[in-house]
């Protein structure tokens, strides 16, 4: 991570790239003529590098998860360009993008709101496998075991709620349901918030298992940077919807070049302890 | 099991209290069914003492009520002044009526409302939205009584539609066929002016359930996965916006004996309703109390269903009851 392998490996082409990418919210007041206008992206432009840990950073309303929900095809941008795997997808519809959705898979925050409170766990994992038909059933079931051994969670807890989970338990089932569907792209949004440090780092833990079983590529979504600085090969730092500072990670922390990166390391701790975090990562 | 057990006691209670309360109610109101008998000089005031005690109406309330339980447990449900007749037999004939209309009234409401709502909360913000907010606004604000007079202002007019009644005079004299559509036809308007009046409010309810759920993250995972939109919608969504609905579901329940009283008497449908103003008017105690306790118990069930259903439905209530 922060390695000199994962700089050449962004020197090829990127997995998905994002250009000149906007995306304006306008919300009306009831009983009003009065728009609010809301500029969520403003001109981003990024390049997530095959096989690496890219992460996002800023503070709340930056624009961290629309970027992320554009990136998804979860949201439309209104302008821009998307490329995925060296095609063109921005505009695409739900039907044209269908092939590719398996590749692009998101984790949420909120594991309890992410998981479908009706469903039981295997049927959590045994959901995309069925509705992309790659399994059914005593396979399905199968299948859905071996994804819940794989992210450490008992197979014989199959058929229980999620909501008897523990968060970090709902959490490795909402990886393990993401994972499913073997997509290429993981993006990763405020996945380990909420989460206490040693859970926390268990999960992270996991994801690094995952990344090199499964060779995923992450986009990593945080407002904690001494937690981007452990893992991310590169690093994006959102203000105000804009991208202001985007490079590999030692760089980025090392020597800050925008205002809003320098405020960002002194509240994690000031820039020493966030710059020794990014490069004892860059050591493991 | 120990949930509905639970839930049956605490439904006898609610019986007990709600029927001494509807005595104690009924006693405190001036007047009473003899009453007008004291000012007709052809009736002596022995006959009406007499008439008095034979319903018991000169015994204390307790003896009353207690008398009352004890031939609702013969399944009498006590007798009609007016009709001489024990109120049992007034009440389930009336009721009949009233459920036939009000079920299908309800079933009717609800299998327009959620699709309605679905689709509005799919649509949200956008212009489809806004004309079906529009139109329940719309329905919201006209009461069911104009809706009624309206519709048999049509019926008059056009001749469309029979008004008044359950059946035609030449009912009897129909095939089987025939009767089925000389009911249908009458139902026509008392149904339709129920269901315009309870739609606005269950379309917003669905919509409101659904609108908030389809905004969840494991709405947005599904989208993810390449679930479709109706399956997202209605496999999704709607089950996981299920709780207030459920409870909504159990009101209507609830409401099927006493929602439809104002309507029927506009519409002449022979229902509890005008049975309930006849006998209202004329203090005819225990067909009062017996209407009462019947809604009273329609109440109780419709709630019990409402809990019952989410038990099933949702395993964080399920979880909650263990």
């Amino acid at each position: 991570m922060g390695s000199e392998a994962a700089a050449k490996r962004a020197l090829g082409p990127a997995l998905m790239k994002a250009h000149r990418l906007n995306k304006r919210y306008i919300q009306r007041t009831p009983f009003s003529r009065k728009k609010f206008v809301i500029d969520a992206l403003v001109d981003v432009e990024i390049d997530i590098a095959p096989g690496c840990i890219s992460a996002l950073v800023g503070e709340s309303s930056s624009g961290k998860s629309t970027l992320a929900s554009c990136l998804a095809m979860s949201e439309k941008a209104d302008s821009g360009e998307i490329w995925f795997e060296g095609q063109e997808i921005t505009g695409w519809n739900d039907r044209q993008f269908a092939p590719l959705r398996p590749r692009i898979q998101l984790v949420f925050q909120d594991s309890a709101g992410a998981l479908n409170p009706r469903f039981s766990a295997a049927q959590v994992i045994e959901e995309p496998l069925e509705v992309q038909n790659r399994e059914s059933g005593a396979k399905l079931r199968r299948r859905a075991c071996e994804v819940m051994e794989e992210v450490g969670l008992s197979a014989d807890w199959a058929d229980r709620s999620p909501l008897e989970f523990s968060g970090g338990q709902r959490q490795r089932l909402a990886i393990g349901r993401a994972i499913t569907l073997k997509p290429a792209l993981l993006i990763l949004d405020e996945s380990l918030s909420g989460l206490d440090l040693s859970t926390q780092a268990q999960i992270l833990n996991l994801l690094l298992d995952l990344k090199s079983t499964h060779a995923l590529t992450y986009l990593l979504i945080s407002h904690d940077l001494s937690l981007v600085g452990q893992i991310a090969d590169f690093v994006g730092v959102m203000h105000h919807g804009r991208l202001v500072e985007f490079g590999p990670m030692q760089q980025v922390l090392g020597s800050p070049q925008h205002d809003e990166t320098r405020k960002l390391l002194a509240s994690a701790g000031g820039v020493e302890s966030a710059y020794r975090a990014a490069q004892a990562g860059g050591r493991a | 099991m120990k949930f509905l057990e639970r839930r049956l006691v605490h439904a006898i209670l609610l019986l007990i209290g709600a029927s001494a309360l509807c005595f104690l109610f009924s006693t405190l109101a001036p007047g009473g069914y003899f009453d007008e008998m004291k000012l007709n000089p052809q009736i002596s005031p022995g006959t009406v003492a007499a008439l008095r005690s034979q319903y018991e109406l000169d015994r204390p309330l307790p003896v009353r009520y207690e008398h009352w339980v004890q031939s609702v447990l013969r399944g009498e449900w006590g007798y009609s002044f007016a009709y001489n007749l024990p109120v049992r037999s007034l009440v389930v004939v009336r009721a009949r009526n009233t459920l036939l209309l009000t079920s299908l009234a309800m079933a009717l409401a609800w299998l327009i409302a959620v699709p309605l709502g679905v689709w509005s909360a799919s649509r949200a913000g956008r212009w489809e939205d806004r004309l079906s907010t529009a139109g329940t606004s719309l329905l919201l604000s006209v009461p069911e009584l104009v809706v009624a007079l309206g519709l048999l202002y049509f019926a008059i007019h056009t001749h469309a539609l029979p008004v008044g009644g359950m059946v035609s005079a030449d009912h009897d004299t129909l095939g089987p066929w025939g009767r089925a559509r000389d009911l249908a036809a009458h139902l026509v308007i008392p149904v339709t002016t129920l269901v315009l009046a309870s739609l606005p409010i269950l379309i917003r309810h669905v919509r409101a359930s659904v609108v908030e759920v389809l905004q969840a993250p494991f709405i947005q995972a599904a989208r993810g996965h390449g679930v479709g939109r109706t399956s997202i919608r209605f496999r999704y969504a709607l089950p996981a916006a299920a709780n207030p609905l459920i409870s909504l579901f159990g009101l209507s329940v609830a409401g099927l004996l006493s929602g439809s009283l104002l309507v029927e008497v506009i519409v002449g449908w022979p229902g509890l309703g005008p049975l309930l103003l006849e006998a209202c008017l004329s203090r005819d105690f225990y067909v009062v109390v017996g209407v009462v306790m019947m809604s009273t118990l329609f109440m109780i069930l419709g709630s019990l269903l409402a809990d019952v259903m989410l038990v099933i439905a949702d395993p964080r209530v399920r979880m909650d009851n263990v």
